[in-house]
């Protein structure tokens, strides 16, 4: 009873961070700022050891806290970097992640020294520890992670102008800088309501998957944001059953591992952008291609034959189109739609409507 | 430069300079712009045509000079203005639809929290009408060819209903039909007595497309008619002497002012 409570407790709370940063997550992989999300998860660890330092609480609020504005510290300072010197975006992400949460391990490694300390229990961060979520805990989380949706929804016009065409939202008077920061803001807040869970290491997982996975299924910005949460909390939930489940694995790593699954399947199922859909077109208008190659070969022969009823071997056939292949098979559907007749094993002919077929061919117009 | 007496200035830009770090990208250029002109800017590449349509918009900061829309400065005038980005500046891989693009146009008149409705569907789906873009409106943005992406961004723009519209490079790579529905839209604004600034690259057509052309090489070097401002002379000292001039293609072609040119003979790597 007590083990399913908890088991509860944790699923809950997952599911709370996987909608949050699926949703959210949306807008940085639309704007390409995905590994902004990583620099702000890994530039949290600063400020979570130094939220503890300077309070001595570990309560995940204030903890939290000290996340949120390490990251936002973090985002700042990219831009800053960018702004003012020649170092370009990626190299000023390298560096602000790399130096943040270096600086963070060295705090960590200096509070463990502190008598007393050293059971605070900030390592889990590191990695993430779903089993440590408390109901208060889940609380805090939601509703960090509600208001964040709430002005996602709130300003749903202006994050998505901003997402598609900054300088023309700015013709309009639309303060975009301002709304940049509120976005990198929400998406600080989700990583931070995260970070418990799965960790700084592996929380941009979080930001990047879900919404990765659902822009796979949909070309309509309100649907891949709900699929993303969707997407986000069935990781969450999942993650949390299958690290459950025995086999002791740990719960934040494999919350992403499901989340990278449902990007997997996604990539190769989703209908028109999926691996396979692009495949099967691919074969579909190569087939098309080659029935109308092996028309028109057809027709050519046909003209330059006394006889135009004359068939024509299927070889001469397969050396006009060069070794392409499939001539058989080409010419059986041909058959099948009545275009072509065999007249004698390996002879082939055109019929009347395959004549007219290919002469509507041969002046350029379309099937 | 010419000045019409009667008519009043839609645009007045003066001493405009812009820098990147320490190079000049604009040097003190000054234009004014009577209302109902459609104007040309040319120039060659890095000349920065681009960078005066968006210092001229707010969109980035100007070292000096000032900029006056119908005598007010221009955040007060936003809703006079239309504004229609180089195509290649989004992402058309953007999950949204050609309606929904368009509608962004209203998004000023709505302001802060309010969104489109029906009212806005309506005024896009005529912009679309406009531009022969209607049975396009519920298709995907990627699912477009570049001269249909570029109508859409019309089509946005003329849901603005501005008096004043700076459109950056929309005859870059389109279609015929494109360009053709370009020219007859360009017309109409002009017949309505609005203000047209187009960044444009193809020197041939400036005298059939436009009224007013300015030749801009970091510094303004003839703004005005293009019969009286359009000269080899000014070409000349615009591109650095590299422009190529043909002859006698133009019927009625008077001397240097109507001369004919090839931009992309003189210049190879404008063809991008």
């Amino acid at each position: 009873m007590t083990i399913d409570f908890t088991l509860r407790t944790v699923a809950l709370g997952t599911a709370v961070l996987g909608i949050v940063s699926g949703a959210l997550g949306s807008f940085a992989v639309l704007r390409r700022q995905s590994l902004l999300g990583d620099a702000m998860s890994h530039a949290a660890l600063p400020g979570i050891v130094l939220a503890f330092l300077l309070t001595r609480s570990r309560t995940p609020i204030v903890l939290l806290i000290g996340a949120i504005l390490a990251g936002w510290v973090a985002a700042l300072l990219m831009g800053v970097v960018v702004r003012y010197t020649r170092i370009k975006q990626d190299s000023a992400l390298g560096l602000v992640l790399s130096v943040f949460f270096g600086f963070g391990l060295m705090l960590l490694t200096f509070v463990q020294r502190i008598p007393d300390a050293g059971q605070a229990g900030l390592n889990r961060y590191l990695f993430g520890q779903a089993a440590t979520l408390l109901e208060q805990d889940i609380v805090t989380m939601a509703v960090l992670g509600g208001i964040a949706l709430a002005l996602m929804v709130l300003f749903w016009k202006e994050l998505k102008l901003l997402s598609f065409d900054a300088s023309f939202g700015a013709s309009l008077g639309f303060p975009m800088r301002a709304l940049d920061t509120l976005l990198i803001t929400l998406i600080v807040v989700a990583i931070g309501v995260g970070l418990q869970a799965v960790g700084v290491v592996l929380m941009s997982a979080m930001i990047v998957a879900p919404a990765a996975a659902a822009r796979q299924w949909t070309n309509r910005l309100g649907v891949m944001v709900a699929l993303a949460a969707l997407f986000g909390a069935v990781s969450g939930v999942g993650g949390v059953l299958i690290s459950s489940s025995g086999g002791g694995f740990a719960t934040g790593p494999t919350i992403v591992l499901v989340a990278s699954g449902l990007v997997f399947l996604s990539l190769l199922l989703a209908p028109n952008r999926g691996l396979l859909a692009r495949w099967l077109q691919r074969q579909r208008s190569r087939r098309r291609l080659r029935v109308t190659a092996v028309l028109s070969d057809l027709y050519t022969l046909a003209q330059q034959h006394d006889d135009p009823e004359h068939a024509h071997d299927i070889a001469v056939l397969r050396t006009m189109s060069a070794g392409s292949g499939g001539v058989g098979h080409t010419l059986e559907t041909l058959a099948e739609r009545g275009l072509v007749r065999q007249s004698r094993p390996g002879h082939w002919t055109l019929t009347q409507a395959g004549r007219i077929e290919a002469e509507r061919i041969a002046r350029g117009e379309e099937e | 430069m010419t000045e019409s007496m009667d008519g009043r200035h839609a645009i007045e830009v003066a001493d405009l300079t812009v820098a990147y770090e320490d190079k000049p990208v604009l040097w003190d250029v000054d234009l004014a712009v009577p209302e109902g002109t459609l104007l040309a800017i040319v120039g060659p590449n890095g000349a920065g045509k681009t960078t005066l349509i968006k210092a001229i918009l707010g969109l980035i900061e100007a070292a000096a000079g000032q900029v006056l829309i119908y005598g007010k400065p221009y955040p007060e005038q936003r809703r006079l203005v239309g504004y229609v980005p180089q195509r290649g500046s989004v992402d058309w891989d953007f999950p949204t639809s050609v309606l929904d693009v368009v509608m962004m146009g209203r998004y000023g008149h709505l302001g802060w929290l309010r969104r489109p409705g029906r009212r806005e569907a309506e005024l896009a789906m005529e912009a679309l009408e406009k531009v022969g873009m209607a049975d396009f409106a519920g298709r995907q943005i990627s699912q477009l060819s570049g001269g249909q992406q570029q109508r859409v961004f019309l089509a946005r723009a003329l849901v603005q209903d501005a008096d004043i519209y700076f459109m950056d490079e929309p005859f870059q790579g389109v279609d015929a039909t494109t360009e053709r529905a370009i020219v007859t839209l360009l017309k109409e604004l002009g017949a309505a007595n609005k203000t047209v600034v187009v960044v444009h690259h193809d020197l041939q057509s400036v005298p059939d497309y436009f009224d007013w052309v300015l030749l801009l090489n970091v510094r303004s070097i003839a703004a005005g008619p293009v019969e009286q401002v359009f000269t080899a002379e000014n070409l000349r000292r615009t591109y650095g002497g590299r422009v190529a001039f043909l002859d006698g293609d133009r019927g009625g072609a008077n001397g240097d002012s109507q001369a004919a040119l090839d931009e992309r003979q003189a210049l190879p790597e404008a063809g991008r």
